[in-house]
């Protein structure tokens, strides 16, 4: 016998780290958003020799760099690139992950095996270094940054969706579709994939923190966005010979990266707490 | 005679259980060699214990198991292990009540949806037609129409075996199988169901399969009742001859089993099985029921007793079927 | 007049939601006599299994007991200490659940479970324990016990397992023994069979049983008195006969008329099964009242407004209904 409690779906006790998590995501897309009306200057054409280096202060808030940049307008709309990067490669990452798990959990047989193998495969390659071999033969830019870290995340995503199939497979309402005649992809989209959606919007969550940190690290080694384009990451590479003569130039692109990605997990966190199907009571 | 709306002639469904590496592999006679009909507005009680093989029966039935052996025909329709069934014609013949009323509906589909869905995917195209059809549905199975937007969570484990049932008649089936489809309710709530179920088979004109451990409801609802053993069947019948003029020891120590508070002294010992069901993995040899048997003798264990009749349409599949306990 | 083994006094049980606080139990008052069978029969969430839980010690939060009276043997223990309490279970009370395998330690053999009863309440050496241990698993029918003492409860069947708890639960002599559901998860012909075992053992060691089960039936069979719960109150107690011969709440009438029993049909045919309508109230929405108003057959406006008093029956039995008599 079991007690059933109803648990509120929003209570701001509980999802402490979904609202602040929130509030950094959401400050971090404003900023891209808005980049236009809140920078300063331009971040690439406001070069000036004459501001080289100088240390935060009321005039140039973060700074400026070795050209005379302003160091916020830089962040601010670096923002645009690191977060777009980001998503975009996480929506890829999250569209292969869930359509191989979801046909290999459902389908099961050789197909099943075959995507298993893949996903083990990347599992155990860094996904990093997979990247940078894929950088390496596409070359630097935005659009091959995309490709190679949509292109190697999606594993997690995968596995997700595999387990939560085959947990749901035997149940009774997707019996009930198959004898109703429905078709495979009818059932998957329509009575599996909105049951599991929770899961998998925390993993895109928690994989959106890690392709900004994965961005942040390839432009690092002068593998993704090309100066003078700011990203976070390609500012921290370029600040890596002042980092103690001017400091600011590191500091503040390493906060908007550690903020965002904090931001982006905790809203992880918090998404899982009232998403998870485990943690609210369906069964009197 | 009617013409059987299902008939299983000689049905198996084997499964290989473990792989090359882990002790090799054996097979799992889930259902082995069932012979069965049902006619047009009959209901048939289909009563086992765990490992029995009625759910992998089941599934066979619904065509979402291949036969290993035999043939299952269904209103015309034969499937066999390499005949697969036409799903959509499948659908608007046997449809199927869940036992769990929790785990059969979607919790993200709305009543409505999980009615009007399949009558549009089976081309009632008529977005009038398919508001009166699940309108109407809705009120057989006692639903009030403004029910029909919420979601599953917000209705009682009585309430959603209705949608479930409702789910199942909507296509207008011939051929209903109902697997437990009381045993996981309130016990109050239980006559609600039954009754119900029964209503609307002789307004429908349905036919029933009524898988139920619980014999009382078997007698209650069953034209015919079929017993299994370890994925055979022991005994079939008219539902009176089954109880009161059990053959098999099988079905005896079923009966014997049912806690009966106004006959608590009638209950023989004797007639009760003893020790475990065995698994279905590895039965034993000739009668799989011999060693739980109180009848048991050498035959049992050497020979397989063959189903034959012991009166007019009632069959046990028993050495000693027409020894009269 | 000698004293109860237990004695359950007015016991209100405290269940703590959002932001409010309800009775999950309250007003329950019962008395086991040394080596009597007592049965508490109720539905899903009627706060018979809760019950169980506050005898034994066990209740943990959101529950809590919110008042009333617990004695064993004259003894009150509703305010014992937690290591007071560890040391009466096992020893005194035992306790058995629905799912055995929940119960056993999946990394321990089942001899050595066993045993370790005897060790840590009687003192016994491991060496000795574990020849008890045999013993004990050979008491309650396990086949080969010298060979089932080393296996692990995966290893066993349903049936084995719920075995092995009675061994466990009755190792120590206990003067109670709890059953929650003891059955329910087993085959009905294993179920004839635990419960046989479960009533002959505790016969032979005088030791009371308070059986917790949804099944009317099989209580009433087992057990020499009943009560029955609904909604967090005790509705009717009766001797075991009584409350199918004589059923005086009306809802005690109406489960037992509402399910079909075996040879019903043959007597008098197929007659619709009398309902219960309505559903179970869920605990934050109980009726003032009496609270099977909504559902009785009988209301008045006197049961929406009053908590019915208990009402003496002839036999040795009460009932809380304003209609009675």
């Amino acid at each position: 016998m079991s007690i059933a409690i109803k648990r509120p779906r929003l209570r701001l006790k509980g999802g402490t780290s979904l609202w602040i998590g929130g509030g950094l995501v959401a400050t971090a897309i404003m900023a891209a958003v808005l980049a236009p009306w809140i920078a300063l200057t331009d971040p690439v054409m406001d070069a000036n020799l004459m501001n080289a280096e100088i240390p935060p202060g009321l005039e140039y808030p973060f700074g400026t760099d070795a050209q005379g940049r302003d160091i916020y307008s830089r962040i601010v709309y670096g923002a645009r690139i690191s977060l777009s990067v980001g998503i975009i490669s996480q929506i890829c990452n999250s569209l292969i992950g869930v359509t191989l798990g979801l046909t290999a959990g459902y389908w099961g047989g050789w197909w099943d095996d075959l995507v298993s193998g893949l996903t083990n495969l990347m599992l155990a390659i860094p996904s990093l270094v997979f990247a940078l071999a894929i950088m390496a033969i596409l070359g630097p830019g935005l659009v091959s940054l995309v490709i190679a870290l949509g292109l190697t995340s999606w594993s997690y995503s995968c596995r997700i969706a595999r387990a939560q199939v085959l947990s749901l497979k035997s149940q009774g309402y997707v019996q009930a579709a198959r004898i109703l005649g429905y078709g495979d992809l009818r059932i998957m989209f329509t009575q599996i994939l909105p049951n599991i959606l929770g899961p998998l919007i925390v993993i895109a969550t928690l994989g959106m923190g890690g392709a900004i940190l994965s961005e942040a690290a390839l432009s690092f080694l002068g593998l993704g966005i090309r100066p003078p384009f700011p990203s976070w990451g390609s500012m921290l590479s370029e600040a890596r010979d002042q980092i103690t003569t001017a400091p600011w130039l590191s500091v503040f692109p390493g906060l908007a990266i550690f903020f965002t990605v904090l931001g982006l997990n905790l809203l992880g966190d918090g998404l899982r707490d009232i998403l998870d199907p485990q943690s609210t009571t369906r069964r009197a | 005679m009617a013409e059987p709306l299902l008939s299983l002639d000689d049905l198996a469904v084997h499964f290989k259980i473990g792989n090359m590496l882990g002790g090799g592999i054996k097979t799992l006679k889930a259902v082995d060699g069932v012979t069965l009909d049902v006619k047009p507005g009959e209901c048939l009680g289909l009563v086992g214990e765990s490992g029995c093989g009625k759910s992998t029966l089941a599934l066979a039935i619904m065509g979402l198991l291949p036969p290993t052996r035999g043939t299952i025909g269904v209103d015309g329709q034969e499937i066999s292990g390499n005949k697969a069934p036409d799903r959509m014609k499948m659908a608007r013949t046997v449809q199927m009540v869940f036992q769990d009323p929790y785990a059969s509906l979607n919790p993200r589909q709305t009543v409505r949806r999980t009615l009007a869905d399949p009558l549009r995917l089976h081309g009632v195209t008529d977005k009038a037609e398919v508001e009166a059809r699940v309108a109407d549905m809705m009120a057989r199975v006692g639903l009030r129409p403004e029910q029909a937007d919420r979601y599953p969570h917000e209705f009682s484990g009585g309430q959603r075996q209705r949608i479930g049932i409702a789910r199942a008649l909507i296509l207008k089936p011939k051929l209903v199988l109902c697997d437990e489809p009381v045993s996981a309710l309130d016990v109050s709530i239980r006559a609600q169901i039954i009754n119900l179920l029964l209503e609307l088979k002789d307004e429908l004109g349905l036919s029933y399969i009524m898988i139920s451990h619980d014999l009382g409801v078997v007698e209650h609802v069953s034209d015919r009742v079929a017993v299994m053993y370890l994925g055979r069947i022991v005994e079939q019948g008219g539902w009176q001859e089954i109880f009161e003029n059990p053959r098999h020891p099988y079905t005896r120590a079923l009966i014997a089993a049912i806690p009966d508070p106004f006959h608590r002294a009638a209950i023989s010992a004797k007639a009760k099985a003893r020790g475990e069901i065995a698994s279905a993995l590895n039965p034993p040899p000739g009668c799989h029921f011999h060693p739980r048997c109180p009848l048991k003798a050498d035959i049992c264990v050497s020979q397989d007793p063959v189903l034959a009749a012991v009166a007019e349409g009632h069959r046990a599949a028993c050495h000693f079927r027409d020894r009269v306990s | 007049m000698t004293v109860p083994l237990l004695k359950v006094d007015n016991l209100r049980i405290a269940l703590a939601g959002d932001g409010a606080t309800y009775n999950a139990v309250e007003n329950v008052s019962f008395e086991i006599g040394r080596g009597e069978a007592f049965g508490l029969v109720g539905e899903s969430g009627c706060g018979k299994s809760i019950t169980a839980l506050a005898v034994m010690g066990l209740l943990r939060r959101p529950l809590s007991l919110g008042g009333g009276r617990i004695a064993l043997d004259g003894e009150e223990i509703q305010d014992a200490s937690p290591a007071e309490m560890r040391r009466l279970r096992g020893k005194r009370i035992a306790m058995i659940f629905q799912e055995p395998m929940t119960a056993l330690n999946p990394l321990s053999p089942v001899g050595k479970q066993i045993a370790e009863m005897f060790v840590l309440h009687e003192g016994m050496g491991w060496n000795e324990a574990m020849d008890r241990a045999e013993e004990a698993l050979r008491q309650v029918r396990v086949p080969s016990p010298e060979r089932r003492i080393k296996d692990y409860p995966h290893q066993l069947s349903g049936g084995m397992r719920q075995r092995v708890m009675i061994a466990i639960a009755l190792a120590c002599g206990p003067d109670l023994l709890v059953a929650d559901e003891p059955t329910t998860a087993l085959d009905v012909t294993v179920q004839a069979e635990i419960i046989d075992l479960m009533a002959e053992l505790c016969a032979a060691k005088g030791t009371a049983i308070l059986m917790i089960s949804h099944d009317l039936g099989l209580v009433a069979n087992m057990c020499k008195r009943v009560a029955v719960m609904y909604a967090g109150r005790i509705v009717e107690s009766q001797a075991a006969e009584a409350i199918f011969a004589t059923p005086s709440h009306p809802y005690t009438r109406g489960l037992v008329d509402s399910l079909p029993r075996l040879g019903e049909r043959s007597k008098r045919g197929r007659q619709r099964l009398r309902e219960i309508s309505g559903v179970v109230p869920s605990i934050a929405a109980y009726p003032a009242g009496c609270r099977f108003n909504p559902r009785c057959p009988s209301v008045t406006d006197v049961c929406r407004e009053m908590v019915p008093e208990a009402t003496p029956l002839p036999a040795e039995g009460l009932v809380r209904c304003h209609h009675h008599g």
